[in-house]
């Protein structure tokens, strides 16, 4: 029941990263994407019905996160205290950046919260990485499963780690990319000319970005974290979510090439999902390890709620989640097709 | 230690402060825009459907500053109340989880569809829409409610032997006696505030001139469904409410009234302040009996008063206690005044012309969010000293392992953004309001 939760929490997880990441990636490039004011409203027209339900899957994850595990959720909630806080005020900014910038035609208030939306959605994309870099380095527990760390320290992974170090910019730098080729791929589907074929050729080249960068990351985890290449080597099914995300990545390289936007997105979808799923997989049972005393680690099985709860939570989670599913087509299916700014909203 | 966990109080009461001013607005607001959107269909008069589109702007704005003011709630049961968090997770995680996946998704959804669907749905499906939305907020606070109501008066759990709290029954947890009463009782209350923001809004219409037959629609419906949700918040919803904390809070009950003596025939103090050294009212001007006959239905029965309680189980701020709860009845009783003449003068038609009342409509608008605001005072500090009450105290909830030179830190950089926030809301309002329901500015933005 703990790994059948493990598991539900980190396809939630993954759903939020590809869902919102696209809407993240798209705008930390939309400056670079679109370069006049029509462009911009494209590109916020492509996402403004969506991103505030891709948004909830954050909420909807951590909620399940809370009650499945919950000493998972204090132990890291308020040991990462300080980028979490940061991460609500730049969710903060960027919602209401998305939302302000339109209400008022003035040369000065438009560019002002597109440099905040721009701004917020790329730091994001940074600190969701170095989160998810600091989950897989290990954070120093103490007997009780607490911690808290600075923002930095010496900015190297060891016994004293902060939020942030080498291997931790490494993981957000990545994600920047990732996601950031994510989002091209999204505006280059959503859009029309000029800004899908500027955002085409953008997506190329941050598909360099992502794919080095990405080799480079997984040798640093391999030293850094060295229970998931023992993982690896004691389950090698597990390479099956390495190849998913390079087959995805060469994919989304190989149908955009072709013109085939939709294929090259959803590349970059499975590239994204096998990137979470081999690090959901290789830190498996552990969901947040200890830099000091593996021991100390908390695992799936040391942070669950009891078997009641779990099971129960099942009965209303499938149907919840049909029910997500059937309003995230319809909404989907409604805005299909490229943007036009033709027909204005409210 | 004690500041610190001052500061995580402090932290959490000032950011749900924030983010219900707006999630109150926007859940009242949700149902008067879907009577609106009724209206419209019903007798097909584009004025309705544009009255909505102009209500919708509005909802716009402030259903936004909602979700981002909401997201550091979640947030916060980790960052600022790890061991509460952790104790309580299996419970409480479970309603909130079930907030994100029922509730959520079906209000981001239908958000979308109504702010940017109106030209792909037809006119049926897009009042659908807006009935799905304001059930989506309605039920969102039917969760939260659901949570609170369990820290209030705890069901369906049982404690293990290391702390740790484990949820027996989802049923029990959801179907909480609390809950029912405090549900209606805090959405009537949301009901009063959209209801009090249109009537005013629509009195400013009709007082500048301006907009003059969306004025008398806004103030019509407004006044109306203000008035009706203030009579319903004190009978029956605030009287339940009330029994509920009679029976299973009674040192609560005591400290809202301030009655510091158990007494038969008991009084309600409708001026007076707690002095907490002499133990007693200053200047108070009683109703004699009054509370004992709303307590047990007999105007002498035995009311407890504080002194009938180990000083360690008191609220710890009695006072504000007192006074949230004297401010949100006093508002509550001005609101059906005011509802009551409102009515008197809808049916003799003598509303639109009397520009006096319509001036009393107009500076109504803050009210019920102070109203609000002290009701859930009332519910929070009335629960002190326990986070879950009988369980757990509120100092043993909150995050040790967070300096209370971080929480300093994190209160003011949520105050700076907050306040550059409420000026923008301000604004934004501001600019729709002048601008109006009637259609076409040159180059609308979208």
């Amino acid at each position: 029941m703990e790994t059948l939760w493990f598991w539900l929490v980190a396809l939630m997880i993954t759903m939020y990263v590809l869902l919102d990441g696209f809407d993240l990636g798209a705008g930390a490039l939309h400056w670079l994407a679109a370069r006049d004011e029509s462009g911009r409203r494209q590109i916020l027209r492509s996402i403004g019905p969506v991103w505030d339900g891709n948004e909830v899957w954050l909420l909807a994850a951590g909620g399940t996160l809370y009650f499945a595990f919950p000493a998972l959720y204090a132990s890291s909630f308020s040991g990462f205290y300080l980028p979490l806080m940061i991460v609500l005020w730049l969710l903060i900014l960027r919602g209401a950046a998305i939302e302000f910038r339109s209400h008022v035609r003035n040369p000065v208030w438009i560019p002002f919260w597109d440099a905040v939306f721009a701004g917020a959605s790329a730091l994001l994309a940074v600190f969701f990485g170095a989160a998810l870099g600091n989950v897989v380095r290990g954070v120093p527990l103490d007997a009780e499963g607490h911690f808290f760390l600075p923002l930095w320290t010496n900015w190297a992974p060891g016994p004293d780690p902060g939020i942030l170090d080498w291997y931790t910019v490494l993981a957000g730098v990545t994600a920047l990319a990732a996601l950031v080729h994510h989002g091209a791929l999204w505006i280059t589907l959503k859009t029309g000319d000029p800004v899908s074929s500027r955002a085409r050729r953008l997506a190329g080249l941050f598909w360099y970005a992502a794919l080095g960068l990405t080799l480079v990351l997984t040798g640093a985890t391999f030293r850094v974290q060295p229970h998931i290449p023992e993982r690896l080597a004691a389950q090698p099914w597990g390479y099956v979510f390495a190849a998913l995300a390079l087959g995805g990545l060469f994919w989304s390289l190989w149908q955009r090439r072709r013109g085939e936007d939709a294929a090259a997105f959803l590349g970059s979808c499975a590239y994204l999902a096998g990137m979470l799923a081999s690090v959901a997989f290789g830190l498996y049972p552990y969901v947040l390890p200890s830099v000091s005393d593996p021991r100390l680690g908390l695992t799936i099985y040391n942070a669950a709620t009891g078997a009641y709860g779990m099971r129960v939570a099942l009965y209303w989670w499938i149907p919840g989640m049909i029910l997500v599913a059937v309003y995230t087509w319809f909404t989907y299916k409604r805005f299909a097709g490229k943007v036009s700014l033709e027909e204005e909203g409210y | 230690m004690e500041s610190a966990l001052g500061l995580h109080r402090f932290h959490f009461a000032f950011t749900i402060t924030f983010h219900y001013v707006f999630a109150q607005f926007s859940m009242g607001l949700a149902l008067l825009i879907f009577i609106l959107k009724t209206l419209g269909l019903r007798t097909g008069r584009e004025h309705y459907d544009r009255a909505a589109r102009f209500w919708i702007r509005i909802f716009a704005i402030t259903f936004v500053l909602g979700v981002v003011t909401g997201i550091p709630m979640e947030f916060q049961f980790g960052t600022n109340w790890a061991r509460f968090a952790r104790a309580a997770g299996g419970v409480i995680g479970q309603t909130l989880a079930m907030e994100g996946v029922f509730a959520f998704f079906l209000e981001s959804t239908f958000i979308g569809l109504l702010l940017f669907g109106e030209k792909r749905l037809s006119r049926t499906a897009h009042w659908a829409v807006s009935l799905l939305l304001w059930l989506g907020t309605w039920l969102s606070a039917y969760f939260i409610l659901a949570t609170n109501a369990w820290m209030q008066h705890p069901v369906g759990y049982k404690i293990l032997p290391g702390g740790d709290i484990q949820l027996e029954s989802l049923r029990a947890l959801l179907l909480n006696p609390w809950l029912g009463w405090m549900f209606l009782h805090n959405q009537f209350g949301t009901v009063v505030t959209a209801g009090f923001v249109m009537a005013s809004i629509g009195a400013f219409y009709l007082l500048t001139g301006k907009h003059v037959e969306y004025g008398r629609t806004f103030v019509r419906l407004g006044a109306v469904a203000a008035g009706i949700a203030s009579i319903l918040m004190l009978v029956p919803t605030g009287d339940m409410q009330g029994q509920n904390v009679a029976r299973h809070q009674p040192a609560t009950l005591a400290a809202m009234e301030g009655l510091f003596e158990t007494q038969e025939g008991a009084p309600v103090a409708i001026v007076g302040q707690p002095d907490m050294e002499k133990l007693r009212l200053d200047n108070p001007l009683y109703v004699p009996r009054l509370l004992s006959f709303l307590t047990y239905r007999r105007w002498t029965a035995e009311v407890k008063g504080l002194d009938a309680f180990p000083r360690d189980q008191w609220p710890d701020q009695i006072p504000l206690l007192y006074y949230s709860y004297h401010i949100m009845v006093g508002l509550g009783t001005i609101f059906i005044a005011v509802s009551l003449v409102t009515f008197y003068k809808l049916w003799r038609r003598r509303l639109f012309d009397s520009r006096r009342w319509l001036w009393v409509l107009l500076l109504m608008a803050p009210f019920p969010f102070i109203a609000n605001t002290a009701g859930w005072m009332t519910a929070e500090l009335g629960r002190q000293p326990w986070l879950i009450y009988g369980v757990m105290r509120t100092s043993e909830g909150a995050s040790f392992n967070v300096s209370s030179g971080n929480t300093l830190f994190t209160l003011i950089g949520f105050m700076g953004m907050y306040a550059v926030l409420s000026i923008l809301f301000l604004y934004l309002c501001y600019r729709e309001i002048d601008h109006g329901p009637e259609p076409a500015r040159s180059g609308s933005p979208s």
